[in-house]
Formats: C-alpha cells, structure tokens, sequence
C-alpha cells in the first residue's frame, strides 16, 4: 500500500466536519506555518518539494509562486483553480466533497506565504453542492478563528470567498478564470503579461489547482525532504488519479508517483484489471486532452522500458511514442470501445467549449467534429482522414490558449495510432453505422 | 531605442513597440495583415491570428527561436530580435490555413455585399489565401438583424474580430451589443433589439473589417467603386468634422471616416478622427460639406482603380528625367 498524505484520513466518519478534521491533525500546517515560518520560508519549502502543478501541465508550484510581483502597495490575489471540467476528471470535486478543510488549510497556508489577504476559489459552475459544502468549511474556519483579522495573533489577515463559475470549460484556463471572476465574459487574456504580474483586477494573482494547494498542507507538515522521498526524482510527491471507463473498479485513488502503469491497472489496490475479462485497447493517462496510447505503449514505452505514473515516464517518446500525466483523469477502453467514436465525442466537447474568440480555435474544433461525424457514421473518405491530420497541425501551437492544442491532441494521436481504424470506417460505410460498440444502443445522433 | 531585423531589413525602434508597429514603420510588402488589430482601439489584436510571424531569433540576449508563431500585434519587440514575415515558409502556410478557417461560415456573397471592393477579408484572401476550401460541412447560418436605427448586422458575414466592441467601449459610456454564446455559434448582437442608438455607434461601420455592420443609409444604393470619394470637412460639435464623402455626381451617397493605408482611421494629434452619427447619416447633401479635394485610397483592391487624383508633379518630374 503506498503512502498518502491527501486521502489519509478519508475513512474517518465526519472528516468533513471541523471538529474531526482538527482532532485528526487538522490545521497544523497553518500553525507551523504563521508560528515558526516566514512567508519566503514556506515558498521555499514548496520550492524545495519540487511540487509539479496538479492541474494539467505540471508547472513546478514552487517556481509559479516565486515568479509573483511584489510591488508596494498593491494587493496580491491567490485563486484556487476548482473550475475542474476535464472529461474524465474528477479528483479534486472528490477532495472538496470529503476535505473541505484540508482545501480551506491549503488556501490558508498558500496565501500566507504569497502574501495574500484576499483568496478566492472559483469552482464550476456544475459544482454548486460543493460549494455549499465549503462555504460551511469556510464559516467554521472563520467561527475558529482561522479566517478572517489577525489569524493565530500573527497579525496575518485572509478572506476567503468561493465563487461559483457559470459552466464553461475555458473559464478552467487560468486567464479566462480570472477574467470570469471579474464578472466579464470568460475569453482568455493574451499573455504576456502573466497573471503573475498582471492578474486579478490588474494585481498580481497566482492561479494554482485544487491538488496542489491542498498539497501545500502536507509538504509544511512533514518537510520537503520527507516529501521529496515519495515518488521519483523528477516527480515528487503523490497524486490523486481519478480511473474510469472499462476497470473492474473505477475511483479516485492516491497513488505514490512511480507506480508501474502495470500495476495500477491490474493491482488489487486500485483497478483490479479490465472489467468483464475483456482485453486492454487503449489508454488516456491525463484527461481527454492528452494524446491516447494504444494497448502496446501502455505498460511498456516504445523503448521497451517499464511505463510508470509519472510526469516523465508518461511522456516518454513524446507525443510520437508517449502522453502526459495531464490532470490524472485516467480513462481505460477495452476491445469493444470504438476509437473514431471516442475521438468524435471528445472533438464535440472541444467544439462545444471553444470561447470563440481566436479564429483557429473557432472554426478549427468545429470543422474536426463534423469531419469526425461524418467518418463515425459511415460517410467519410480517405481524404477525410489526411484532412483532420492538416487541420489539427493548423490549429496546434496557433491560438491563443491551450484549449486549440487540447483540442488538437487527442486527434492527431488517434490517427497516429488507429488510422486502420478510421480506414475501417471508410472502407465499412454500412457497419460503422449499424455497429454497437457497448455503447448506447442508438446513437444521440442523426444519421 | 533598440534594434530589430524583420525580413533581412533592420530598423531602429522604441521599447516596447510591437513587431506589427516596427514592421509598418518600415512599410511596405513586409507588414503582416491584420484582421483584428486596430491601433486606435486599446484591447484589441491576437484574435484573427493572420498576423503571425516566426521568431528565427528571440533577442540578442537569449537568441534561441521561439517554438511558436507569435501573432505580431501583441508581441513586443526585443533588442536583436529577428523576425521572419514573408521569408518564412511556415509563416506563408499557417497564415493561408487561417484564411481558411475565416471563410468556412463566410457566405461569400460579395456580390451582393456592401463591403466588396473596400474589404479586408477579399484582400487577405487574394494576398494569403489558397484557391479553394476543402470545407463540405454546412455553413452556420443567421438572419440580418438591425442593431440600431442606422445599422444593419449581417452575423453571417462576421469573422469576430471585436473591433466593435472596443470601439463602444472606447467612444461610449455603456456598450450595449457584445459577443453571445461560444464557438463557433458566437454572435456578436445586443439582447434588445436596436438597442445601439449612441451618437458614435457609427464607426462601428468603419471598423468592421467585412460586411458584417453596414449603413444603412447607403446600402445596396452604388458599388463602392463607382462612387468618388472626397475629403470633406464640416463644422461640428461632436466631432472633428472631417469625413471622407463618397459621391457619385453631385450626389453624397455614403460618408466614411477618413482610413489611412492599413484601414484605420486617420489620427491628428494624438486624437482619431471619428465621426458622429449626424455627419454619417444624416448630412447626406453637398450643401453640408466643404469639399476639399479628391481622397487618395491606398488599397490593393478594385476600389483604388480608375479614380482621378490631384496631380503629383514630383511624380512626373521623375519621370521626365528617366
């Protein structure tokens, strides 16, 4: 059983509750950290951990904060980043939910050492129970003094406020956030400047993940140098790994990074193998926006080496070879799964949610779900296929925010490693439409 | 002042100037198109991406090529910086792709489009474009609205460039019309129905880079290049005055801001020169106006042919020596 350090408590009855969550060693970072910390000491610390940015693109923690502007006399913003609404995501609604303690200790921890008095936590609009959930933790916290003026007597102020957001994916990109949180229409900034610089209401703001700010509460607890004992050399710590799809059983679990990929999904402790002795076809390691394996890189890399859980070990090859650890949404299809239709479904959520703001992005995602509609219901091709390759080539690395790569990957890797696939749409026109791949028995779609 | 090279041509500029600026101050064929950007409008540009340009060398500093395009209008100039516009093959296809991409949903109905002869997207097309799409999907589709008294919509034919937006976020108290939805369903359009009544929401027209905002005073009455346009001025109260008027005869058919070379409106010191809605719609005789004499347009397109121009005689000089 590996170690956890963000779940550990999460079989106590009641840990949702201040008083259990303080008796089980609640709100000890904060004391450590006002009573017997400097701010800089506790960056550092995080520096130190070598923490890597939980919500996708594993940015180090440590560094983001050290690149904050600290100019006299302006405030300083922390944002807690809850806008999770990656498909196949689903940890840190699973941490707020249980621990909301643990996210409001996190939030208080990391606006001390940022040296802000004001924190919001923006959370998707479809988590409204959630935020009920922590704006009880947040009275608590403030009824005990751990919110609000002069926290612990260390002259320290904090205010925290959770706003919900109205549903939309790219208000998850951390400038479309803010601007969201602004009250305006949710379209990213163009960056430079970095909301580091220029965030919030103009002030300097740093934007961090769920897990990475709750992350915060155990690095202060036992030390960076405990920490950096968990997992490996380039990724510390552990990491909550929300699997679904074709597993024997689906969950969030915590898991020490450097766990063979092997392991995780056929170990008792966690997935306990394919569901219904069916064989592994493909693998998406970090959310639907991260390209997907095929059955035979996911155990082991083109290289013939072990594949871990890890930032590095996942991207091994790159995305010729490899993926991303992403935001760990861990998707697993067997041999029944039909990959053109995977791809079509993720294209439509792209399509849905592109702000439309830059053009690429715009015309580009909705251009590759009909190409992709057209290839899933028997009415593409061949050229169809070279099509989707040439405009996912167009829109990645050309927009304005990474919703047009996110939007890309998974498309270019699908064809890169199941174009006999697509072919076999082409070549099939009669079967691809009448064939049921487990799932729903007529497709939502009009043919 | 620091030193950039743009296409093998190196210039001298100011810290902080955009790749696009220092690329106009050199002029000519290397100034990357702009679909969005508006110099006069703070906020805008990186939207349309056509104006992507390769950074071969980042400064002279850290001189390693930046891995992505960079769109030119937001992108700040470094000392050393070497950028390539048209000498980059990359730039050349990725840009085509973005033609591409900006007339799938465009109706392509010049024809029958007010805008045809003074537009920025048939020029951009002609310039940068590929012959052909390869786009066989339905177009999404709108009905014309009117979003004020004077000014017809025509969501089809808009490629959201939010030049209008910020051009009622600049010249008025409280925009009233914005961008709705998402993707590629986004509209620009006001909740109430003519709502846009400002006594500026004119320029809107000026700004728009397609046909997607027109007079409605002046449409489907001429082609653009049948009319000849003068520089008129007129006393006012509101505005500056100073207008180019579109005549055909002794008729004014349409009145315009005065546009320089790249499609935006003339600045005096320091100030653009807009016009109020009264000297756009409603001065419509040549009574109204002091006419000042024949407007130059610097256009690629149709509209700069075939009109009379005061004589340069420098120009002639030349020649004679030659």
């Amino acid at each position: 059983m590996g170690r956890k350090l963000l779940l550990e408590h999460i079989d106590v009855s009641g840990i949702e509750t201040y008083d259990v969550y303080r008796n089980h060693g609640g709100y000890k970072s904060v004391e450590k950290a006002l009573k017997t910390m400097s701010a800089q000491e506790v960056v550092e610390e995080v520096q130190k951990s070598a923490l890597r940015g939980r919500g996708g693109a594993g940015f180090p923690t440590g560094m983001k904060w050290s690149f904050l502007a600290k100019p006299e006399g302006v405030p300083r913003y922390l944002v807690c980043n809850a806008d999770e609404s990656e498909p196949g995501t689903f940890k840190d609604r699973f941490l707020m939910e249980k621990l909301p303690h643990l996210m409001v200790e996190g939030m208080i921890t990391s606006s001390y050492a940022l040296g802000a008095n004001t924190a919001y936590i923006y959370i998707r609009g479809e988590y409204m129970f959630v935020l009920d959930i922590l704006e009880k933790a947040i009275a608590e916290a403030y009824a005990k003094g751990w919110l609000g003026k002069n926290i612990l007597g260390s002259g320290y102020d904090l205010d925290l406020h959770v706003a919900p957001g109205g549903g939309a994916y790219i208000c998850g990109e951390e400038t479309a956030l803010l601007e969201s949180l602004e009250g305006k229409r949710g379209n990213p900034r163009m960056k430079p400047p970095f909301p580091a610089v220029k965030g919030l209401y103009g002030c300097p703001t740093v934007v961090n993940n769920v897990e990475s700010i709750c992350a915060v509460v155990p690095i202060i607890n036992i030390g960076a140098d405990e920490y950096l004992k968990i997992g490996t050399e380039k990724s510390s710590g552990t990491k909550l790994i929300s699997a679904c799809g074709n597993i024997a059983r689906p969950g969030v679990y915590e898991i020490e990074l450097g766990l063979s990929v092997e392991d995780f999904i056929y170990g008792d402790e966690w997935c306990r193998g394919i569901a219904n002795g069916k064989k592994l076809k493909a693998l998406i390691p970090g959310g639907s926006s991260v390209p997907i394996l095929p059955a035979h890189l996911i155990t082991s890399t083109a290289a013939g080496e072990r594949r871990y859980m890890s930032y590095e070990s996942l991207s091994d090859g790159g995305f010729a070879s490899g993926s991303m650890l992403g935001s760990g949404g861990f998707i697993v299809f067997d041999e029944d799964q039909c990959i053109v239709r995977n791809t079509w479904n993720f294209a439509r959520f792209y399509a849905h949610e592109s702000c439309g703001q830059c053009s690429p992005c715009r015309e580009g995602t909705s251009w590759m779900e009909k190409v992709l509609h057209r290839l899933e219901t028997g009415k593409g091709n061949m050229r169809d296929i070279d099509l989707l390759a040439e405009i996912n080539k167009k829109i990645e690395g050309n927009t304005i925010c990474p919703l047009g790569d996110a939007a890309a990957w998974p498309v270019a890797a699908a064809i890169r490693h199941f174009r006999e696939e697509f072919e076999w749409h082409v070549t099939h026109p009669n079967d691809a439409i009448t064939r049921n791949y487990g799932m729903l028995k007529t497709p939502s779609i009009t043919l | 002042m620091i030193k950039v090279t743009i296409d093998d041509i190196e210039i001298e500029v100011a810290e902080g100037t955009t790749i696009m600026n220092a690329a106009r101050m050199i002029g000519g064929d290397i100034v990357p198109p702009a679909m969005c950007y508006y110099s006069s409008l703070p906020g805008t540009g990186g939207k349309c991406r056509t104006c992507l340009v390769e950074i071969a060398a980042g400064s002279t500093k850290d001189p390693r090529p930046m891995p992505k395009l960079m769109v030119s209008c937001s992108t700040t100039v470094q000392d050393g910086m070497i950028v390539k516009n048209r000498t980059s093959e990359k730039v050349i296809e990725n840009r085509a792709a973005v033609v591409e991409f900006l007339l799938i949903n465009h109706p392509l109905d010049c024809p029958v489009c007010d805008q045809a002869g003074e537009c920025d997207l048939q020029d951009l097309g002609f310039s940068h474009g590929k012959e052909g799409s390869r786009y066989e999907e339905e177009k999404r589709t709108f009905e014309p609205i009117d979003i004020g008294e004077n000014i017809k919509l025509h969501m089809n034919r808009c490629i959201l460039c939010y030049r209008c937006v910020h051009v009622a976020n600049e010249l008025t108290d409280q925009r009233v019309h914005g961008a709705l939805h998402r993707g590629d369903h986004t509209e620009i359009s006001t909740y109430i129905e003519k709502a846009v009544d400002n006594e500026f929401s004119g320029n809107m027209i000026d700004v728009c880079p397609v046909g997607a905002l027109t007079d409605k005073s002046s449409r489907f009455k001429s082609r653009i290049w049948f009319l000849n346009p003068m520089n008129a001025s007129c006393e006012c109260k509101k505005c500056s005055g100073k207008a180019v008027v579109w005549m055909f005869g002794k008729q004014v058919y349409r009145v315009s801001v005065r546009q320089d070379k790249y499609g935006e409106v003339e600045v005096e010191d320091g100030k653009p020169n807009w016009i109020c809605n009264e000297c756009r719609f409603d001065k419509k005789d040549v009574s109204n106006w002091n006419i000042e004499g024949p407007r130059h347009i610097d256009r690629h397109s149709v509209i700069s042919q075939g009109h009379y121009e005061k004589p340069n005689p420098l120009k002639n000089a030349t020649k004679n020596i030659e």
